[in-house]
């Protein structure tokens, strides 16, 4: 295995989690896909990490902290999500337009 | 006392008196106000005094005094004051008259809600006036010749509220303005031929002949354009008798004794500049005899009392004129000085006869005052006299002195039209004489009362009328110290014996023509219109100068303006409009991108992206 076959799979999960986060309609469906993007972004600091130019371990303690950070920006966003569907009474992303200028 | 602290005396009280009753005109009460106006003006008054004691009885030569404003391109403009003879004389005219008109306001001013303002302006515009004829230099005369014109206006539009008022008011400040571009351009001219403002400078370049003689004469005839338009001579003197919907005490004070004669003013004060250009000497002569004689004329046909002192003043001014145009500087300045007395004497009293008749101004709507109110008619009967000229009032000996001149200066025709305009005077003023206070009352119930604040100015100025003669004859002092104002002598006048006696026979014939006609009305007024009806309808309507105006000039520049304002609306106004509508199309596109929705935005970032990277890509490639 090497470096590109890693980072082939974290371009396709990127793109993936970017292609559900502009067409899902409903809001937790794009907040899975934040995850999706987040998860690529981890796969690509772990085999740098591994296979990188100058291998060392920080690349995977990063991804630790990436992890703890996703879960918590998971919870505030499902705190939000919760805050508009309370309000707005849908969670279909479409309907929140208040920004409309 | 130093002579700066006297000018300061002189100048300040009433720029301080301005502005008091400006800030103070929520709570003073009128008599305050009053108080405030006649103790500053008294006040300057007395600096005035005390300085023509200095200079008339004490024969001192007061220094003049300067300051460097601003310089401009290293050529000092200056500020200051000067204080030759004819100087001094016109801030003793100012001063007098300003402080009778302040006292006599309180009466004839009374009911009108807006008292402290007119007092305000009664002070801005005399401290303007005192500034403007002890002013050493063009630039400082023009400063304050525009400031006593923004008063004018002012005080002319001062009851707003009424439409001839405020039609006059704008016609005054138009016209003049006509005039003052005169002005305007000869300063600009004077300024580059010999880079100073400075009257003294002028002079000296004049004599020291650095300046063409075609520029002189150019030069003078653009600052009597100024006059003419100041002092109400024949093209511009239109403005002159609207002013009278001013109320009364403003004509008296501005359109009869001092802001009128400021042109006559600025054409003694710069006599050198004419004496050195014969034509121009010329050009004021012509305009000065020719505007005595027609305004005259007009004046026999008016019927409002105002309309017709107003008519006597631009032909009084018109004579001021032809005697500077004669060379007789002494003639001219000294009518200057009996004129701003009887008139101001008239125009009062025919305020006075205004409040009796509750306002009315058509004299056939008034007589028999004789009866009612004797020392009012005796006050009224002085102002006639002088300014019919009848010995030993003031008006006889300057207009003795004027024609005098125009003798001497060989202008023969100039003559007969100044004895014929004499004669034109003599009648309107008793024709105007006679029809008020003789015959019978027409007006029906309670004539008003004549406040005594009002009378005592009336009774001042009618001793002044009197008296006012006796500075020059018999013993010559006036001009001998005007003289010494001058650079070089002016050759005085032999006394004749047959002008005078023509003169006086000329007046007394107009008053008994008068008297005929509207005293005792042994001839029937109407006949005579009758006989020449197209005459008379001409002097009535003012030789149809007005409308003359209204069609050859009002009316082009309206159609003008209606062009340029079709102009401005379409094509101006269309590329505004048109730079404003492509913006407004821009944003319109700009808010159908901002939707709302955070996954078009996203969209919208990753697009971007895209393009960011391909173009980066292709850009390195490329190289």
């Amino acid at each position: 295995m090497n470096l590109t076959s890693y980072l082939a799979l974290a371009a396709i999960l990127f793109c993936i989690g970017l292609y559900g986060v502009i067409t899902k309609r409903n809001a937790v469906m794009v907040l899975f896909s934040i995850e999706l993007m987040l998860n690529a972004v981890n796969i690509n600091l772990v085999a740098f990490a591994k296979y990188g130019m100058v291998p060392n371990i920080s690349g995977q303690v990063f991804t630790l902290f990436t992890i703890a950070i996703a879960a918590a920006e998971a919870a505030v966003g499902i705190a939000i999500l919760l805050a508009l569907y309370r309000n707005k009474g849908t969670a279909e992303a479409d309907k929140y337009n208040s920004m409309k200028g | 006392m130093q002579i700066t602290t006297l000018v300061l005396m002189v100048l300040l009280p009433t720029l301080l008196g301005f502005l008091i009753i400006l800030l103070g005109r929520e709570g003073l009460s009128k008599k305050a106000t009053c108080l405030i106006g006649v103790i500053t003006t008294g006040i300057t008054l007395i600096g005035s005094l005390i300085l023509f004691g200095k200079s008339f009885i004490l024969s001192e030569v007061l220094p003049k005094w300067n300051f460097t404003w601003i310089e401009l391109n290293q050529k000092p403009i200056q500020f200051g004051f000067e204080l030759q003879p004819l100087n001094v004389l016109m801030l003793i005219i100012v001063s007098t008259v300003s402080f009778l008109v302040h006292l006599y306001s309180y009466g004839y001013m009374k009911g009108d809600e807006r008292f402290s303002v007119f007092y305000s302006y009664l002070a801005l515009f005399t401290f303007s006036m005192l500034g403007l004829v002890i002013s050493p230099n063009l630039l400082q005369i023009y400063i304050f010749w525009e400031l006593v014109g923004v008063c004018s206006f002012l005080l002319v539009g001062f009851w707003y509220f009424k439409t001839e008022a405020k039609r006059a008011a704008k016609k005054a400040f138009i016209v003049t303005r006509i005039g003052d571009i005169g002005f305007f351009i000869a300063i600009s001219l004077v300024f580059k031929e010999i880079g100073s403002f400075e009257l003294k400078d002028l002079q000296i370049a004049i004599e020291q002949g650095s300046i063409s003689s075609g520029m002189i004469t150019l030069i003078a005839i653009l600052l009597f354009v100024g006059a003419i338009g100041k002092s109400g001579q024949f093209p511009l003197h239109t403005w002159l008798p609207d002013a009278m919907e001013g109320p009364t005490p403003v004509s008296a004070l501005i359109h009869a004794a001092t802001m009128v004669a400021a042109g006559v003013f600025l054409v003694a004060n710069t006599f050198w500049l004419f004496e050195a250009a014969p034509i121009a000497l010329d050009v004021v002569a012509y305009v000065g005899g020719f505007t005595a004689i027609f305004a005259a004329t007009i004046g026999i046909a008016q019927t409002d009392i105002k309309r017709i002192l107003a008519y006597s003043t631009v032909s009084q001014l018109g004579y001021m004129m032809l005697a500077l145009g004669s060379v007789g500087y002494i003639a001219g300045v000294f009518h200057l000085m009996t004129h701003a007395f009887f008139k101001a004497l008239l125009f009062l009293a025919a305020g006075a006869v205004m409040i009796i008749f509750h306002h009315e101004q058509d004299i056939r709507k008034m007589g028999g005052l004789w009866k009612k109110n004797r020392v009012l008619t005796g006050l009224f009967l002085v102002g006639c006299l002088a300014i019919t000229g009848i010995p030993p009032f003031s008006g006889f000996f300057s207009k003795d002195e004027i024609l005098l001149a125009v003798y001497q200066d060989g202008r023969i025709g100039l003559l007969i039209v100044a004895i014929i305009a004499a004669f034109f005077t003599a009648f309107y003023m008793f024709r105007l004489f006679f029809t008020v206070f003789t015959g019978n009352t027409k007006q029906k119930g309670e004539l008003g009362k004549v406040p005594r604040a009002m009378t005592f100015p009336m009774i001042v100025l009618a001793l002044l009328s009197i008296v006012a003669g006796l500075v020059e004859v018999p013993t010559n002092s006036l001009s001998s110290w005007l003289m010494k104002g001058l650079a070089k002598p002016i050759t005085t006048h032999e006394s004749s014996i047959f002008i005078p006696v023509i003169a006086v026979l000329v007046s007394l014939l107009g008053m008994g023509l008068a008297y005929l006609i509207y005293g005792s009305k042994r001839i029937s007024a109407k006949r005579i219109t009758g006989t020449i009806p197209w005459l008379h309808q001409l002097l009535v309507r003012k030789y149809y100068i007005d409308e003359l105006y209204r069609y050859l000039v009002i009316i082009p520049l309206k159609g003008i303006g209606w062009l340029l304002q079709i102009f401005d609306r379409v094509i101006i106004g269309g590329l505004v409009r048109l730079g404003g509508g492509i913006m407004q199309i821009l944003g319109r596109m700009g808010t159908a991108l901002q939707n709302g929705q955070a996954q078009t935005y996203a969209l919208i970032s990753v697009f971007g992206f895209v393009i960011l990277i391909v173009s980066l890509l292709a850009g390195r490639i490329l190289k």
